[in-house]
């Protein structure tokens, strides 16, 4: 990070510190909106991370969001900031307008014809919060990127695992309020990809936060006439969640970096990175966040502990923008594309960059 | 997190990159003139000394080695290069690793120089090779327990005990020894310890091979009957053995080594399993090397920390628990896609290498620190300890 970017991490971690707190968590999983917290990162403009100074944004570069996005999964974030950067980067790569609304990207079958878009996208994070959707389409042999104003949808509330958002959202002959051809080569696999890869980031700063919490208790909690955390069993578990956040911190970050080297492209390599840190997502989120309800015994397991803001998230972002399963599959057959004598120098390409 | 371990991001060097191709050139070179056939865990079962005189004649050892005592001055990028390729490409490499990889380094900190000025050259060159001396009959994971001892004699020492699981022994020209120079404190388990360079070909020192579980000889118990050991031989300080002990499992733990040994297994499966591949290959495939490129980017982010003058035996001992692991999830992955009964078929390389590396992948979580040893570190760097 930059001097002037470290001031941006560290006013995100000072509000997100102040006003992310587990009261004002699940008040928003009652449905009430964090509006302090939402105004805090308008006023200082994290909502515009990734937008040029130019635009009225902080043009900071895509790592440094990719910091801001790190430090909001730490931080259980009540609101869909991640989305918001996610649908600014998309509309920017359309050469289209950001707003400083929260905003959100659906993903699914949308058609484009004479001027109105129409269909149902499920599982929208973030949607019922937002008042921008942003969809991707094809129109023609292009891709075209169309926000709409979620009022003009009809929305049928679900949520996710973490109790946020998780809606299903429909057009019906919805005018967009901006539209634009997506760039860089990019088609909706490439927005799925950069989906992925916010999750992944989030995850590594969601899991980085729950060993920190699981440390700390494992040395206050008393049994047996000694902190538990002294016991080699358990040590020996923390251990591993401490391999698994270092593990998904690497991948995370070789994939944010890829794709800041192709200046914020979903290009093949940062495909590929990307495919990798998500198909290592799951043993990740798996053995963390077990490792870390074990440890915090049916104190972690209440309402009340803070520890589900975490592992609820987890478990969610496990799933979102396509599971293990299918990111395995996908890198499984570009892996099989390199065939036996390209797989040694294609694992070594990255660093060569 | 990021303040418990550091694992900073590595920029391969230009040079680092036309050395890679050097290196590829070379090794296919070697396997296309019958140099060598590609081998599982080959940094510890394929000992050649012809071939590490070649390595040594490229001046692909003692890379990272300052020139004035005989080693090429590079980064621990471009040793890191070196070394992953031999690795995957499952190079004899055992005869000069240890050497390569600890020994140096320690002679060159700690040797007198008369000694090291003798020694380090031929390590260099590829003329001479070295052992580890740490465990014992009854101390493996509690190293500090070791009770070879080393009786102080006029002009140097006496030593009398046992050494176990020295790999390569057989065909090294010196031990690095971990003796106990004074008796065992209780209270102060880690003093009177002393490291020494022994020469094997000295009298009383009688080197027997231990076949493993699969019937090969790597490794050797080796028994020293009152073996003279001049007092130049001595490493650093009488007593400051631990601390020199502990600095070079470091650089034990932390290489490419702990990730790779079993990667030529999968290079070989790939021919098999490229043709009509099941969903299930697909994930499989997927799965694994997503785990090696993590891995890799972990591991040279050590390369990193070394670069820097770093000790990083926390993260290396991180990510050696997962790394070694990871060789044994490996083999157990594959075994699932591949033909049945395809240890009884004899064609191309793959029968054999499956069953080298299935016999061999114990050994991974064993050496250098058991994963149990390696996590109670991870503990204490948690300040669970």
């Amino acid at each position: 990070m930059t001097e002037t970017d470290t001031i941006i991490f560290d006013t995100a971690n000072r509000i997100f510190d102040d006003l992310s707190t587990p009261e004002v968590i699940n008040a928003a999983e009652e449905g009430e909106w964090p509006k302090a917290l939402w105004q805090a990162i308008e006023e200082s403009g994290l909502n515009l991370t990734w937008v040029p100074e130019a635009n009225g944004g902080i043009g900071a570069s895509l790592l440094d969001g990719f910091a801001v996005i790190k430090a909001a999964g730490a931080a259980a974030l009540p609101v869909p900031l991640a989305e918001t950067l996610m649908a600014g980067w998309l509309l920017s790569k359309a050469g289209l307008e950001v707003s400083s609304e929260p905003a959100t990207v659906g993903l699914g079958e949308v058609q484009y014809v004479n001027g109105v878009l129409n269909g149902t996208i499920n599982a929208v994070p973030g949607g019922r919060s937002a008042k921008q959707l942003v969809v991707v389409c094809k129109d023609g042999n292009d891709w075209l990127v169309a926000q709409v104003a979620t009022d003009q949808c009809q929305i049928a509330a679900h949520n996710s695992l973490a109790g946020e958002p998780f809606d299903s959202m429909t057009l019906s002959d919805v005018t967009p309020v901006q539209s634009g051809v997506l760039t860089g080569g990019m088609d909706a696999d490439s927005v799925q990809a950069m989906g992925a890869l916010i999750r992944c980031v989030q995850a590594a700063g969601a899991l980085s936060a729950a060993l920190e919490l699981t440390i700390e208790y494992s040395m206050e909690r008393v049994q047996f006439g000694r902190p538990i955390g002294k016991f080699q069993a358990l040590q020996h578990s923390v251990a591993a969640f401490a391999g698994e956040v270092a593990a998904i911190n690497a991948a995370a970050d070789a994939a944010a970096e890829a794709l800041s080297r192709a200046d914020g492209v979903v290009d093949h390599e940062a495909w590929v990175e990307i495919a990798t840190a998500k198909t290592r997502l799951e043993e990740a989120v798996n053995t963390g966040a077990a490792v870390a309800h074990q440890v915090h015994g049916a104190m972690g397991f209440t309402y009340e502990h803070r520890l589900h803001h975490l592992t609820r998230r987890l478990w969610s972002w496990r799933d979102e923008y396509g599971n293990e399963t299918v990111w395995a599959k996908r890198l499984g057959e570009e892996v099989l594309s390199w065939g036996a004598d390209e797989l040694w120098p294609k694992i070594t390409a990255v660093s060569n960059a | 997190m990021s303040s418990r371990f550091r694992f900073p991001h590595v920029q391969m060097p230009p040079e680092a990159t036309a050395l890679r191709k050097e290196v590829r050139e070379f090794l296919a070179e070697e396997i296309a003139n019958g140099g060598f056939v590609p081998m599982a865990d080959c940094w510890a079962s394929a000992m050649s000394a012809e071939f590490s005189r070649k390595v040594g004649q490229r001046g692909w050892l003692g890379m990272t080695w300052d020139k004035k005592y005989g080693g090429h001055g590079r980064t621990f990028l471009e040793r890191y290069v070196v070394t992953e390729e031999m690795l995957a490409a499952g190079a004899p490499v055992m005869a000069h690793w240890v050497a390569d990889r600890q020994s140096g380094p320690q002679l060159i900190k700690n040797a007198k120089p008369e000694i090291r000025d003798a020694i380090i050259p031929r390590i260099v060159s590829g003329d001479c090779f070295c052992a580890i001396g740490m465990s014992e009959p009854n101390t493996g994971s509690d190293l500090a327990s070791v009770a070879t001892k080393a009786e102080k004699v006029e002009g140097g020492w006496k030593v009398n005990g046992t050494k176990l699981w020295s790999t390569g022994a057989h065909g090294c020209d010196y031990m690095i020894t971990l003796l106990r120079t004074s008796p065992l404190d209780t209270s102060a388990r880690h003093q009177g310890l002393s490291q020494f360079i022994i020469d094997l070909k000295a009298p009383g020192v009688d080197i027997r091979g231990i076949a493993d579980i699969g019937g090969q000889v790597h490794f050797n118990e080796t028994n020293f009957e009152d073996v003279f050991v001049p007092d130049d031989y001595v490493l650093g300080e009488v007593g400051g053995g631990w601390n020199m002990v502990v600095g070079e499992l470091a650089l034990e733990r932390s290489g490419p080594e702990r990730f790779l040994s079993t990667f030529i297994v999968l290079q070989e499966a790939m021919r098999l399993l490229v043709n009509n591949p099941t969903e299930q290959t697909k994930e499989v495939l997927g799965q694994v090397v997503a785990k090696i490129k993590t891995l890799r980017r972990m591991s040279l982010g050590i390369a990193g920390l070394l670069q820097e003058g770093a000790s990083p035996e926390m993260e290396a001992a991180l990510v050696k628990d997962m790394s070694t692991n990871f060789e044994r999830e490996l083999l157990e992955k594959l075994r699932k896609v591949l033909p049945q009964n395809i240890l009884a078929t004899s064609e191309g390389l793959l029968p054999g290498l499956l069953r080298d590396g299935i016999l061999r992948v114990p050994s991974s979580t064993l050496r250098g620190g058991t994963n149990e040893v390696l996590k109670g570190m991870i503990a204490r760097q948690l300040g669970m300890r």
